[in-house]
């Protein structure tokens, strides 16, 4: 990877940390309510579908190089975050809320598959 | 009276830790390349670290220092959020599962969550045992 493209990786990667914060607030602010209760992380929940379906759609679509590199690790994967889906479920336990905390592990995992499945789908039909 | 949602200098700290994180996970990433069939080092190594540090800064941040308004943007929501990755665990589980090998499927998302957890759980009891330095 060139010098130019490792440039692109960090400034991508802060530009999609910002998105990833918006998207979350955004969400958790207007959807903090629903069948499972307002302490529900939605907004990570969101954010990580939408940029499992997102990686999908770019792996699919075969991209590759420092073109995928920058899009797809700099980017979507800055975008997505693990420590928080983690983080949000510990404290759910530490809260007493262990259904908060199982349904946030089980949605976002097979959810996740799923729309990292159907990312690709779309991406190979591109 | 309609304030602005979002603080531009929170903003700023979140891009900062964004650049730090997204170069550390994909510099290791590219250092260690897998195939398909081989155990993801680097999402591992990394989704692990940063699940840890989060919880030792979120809690450090919340229950032992004053607040502060940069330092969590920065480091929580900018390093930790961008070292770790949520969208590329699933594309290799889904990667796995196409080429048949279910079984390092199962353990690799099996191990990701039983160790990512315990890492935040780590993270977390280690800064409430620690005394505050200043």
């Amino acid at each position: 990877m060139t010098a130019a493209a490792w440039v692109a990786v960090g400034a991508l990667g802060g530009v999609m940390a910002i998105a990833r914060f918006v998207v979350d607030t955004t969400v958790a602010t207007r959807l903090g309510a629903g069948r499972l209760g307002e302490d529900f992380p939605i907004g990570t929940l969101v954010v990580n579908l939408s940029g499992a379906v997102l990686l999908g759609v770019l792996a699919g679509a075969a991209l590759s190089g420092s073109v995928y590199t920058i899009v797809a690790g700099g980017g979507v994967g800055t975008y997505t975050t693990f420590s928080t889906w983690m983080l949000e479920s510990h404290r759910a336990g530490e809260d007493g809320e262990a259904r908060v905390l199982w349904a946030n592990i089980a949605l976002s995992l097979v959810a996740g598959l799923a729309a990292v499945a159907l990312g690709h789908w779309l991406g190979g039909a591109l | 009276m309609r304030q602005r949602r979002f603080d531009r200098r929170e903003l700023a700290a979140i891009y900062a830790g964004g650049v730090v994180g997204a170069l550390g996970r994909v510099g290791l990433a590219e250092a260690l390349p897998h195939g398909v069939g081989a155990w993801p080092w680097a999402t591992f190594a990394v989704n692990m670290v940063g699940a840890a540090l989060l919880g030792w800064f979120v809690t450090r941040l919340g229950e032992r220092l004053p607040p502060s308004t940069y330092r969590r943007p920065f480091l929580a929501t900018g390093i930790c959020g961008a070292l770790t990755t949520f969208s590329t665990l699933q594309l290799e589980l889904f990667k796995m599962l196409e080429a048949g090998y279910v079984p390092l499927a199962v353990g690799y998302a099996a191990a990701t969550i039983a160790c990512g957890f315990a890492c935040v759980h780590v993270g977390t009891v280690a800064t409430r045992r620690a005394r505050v330095l200043r």
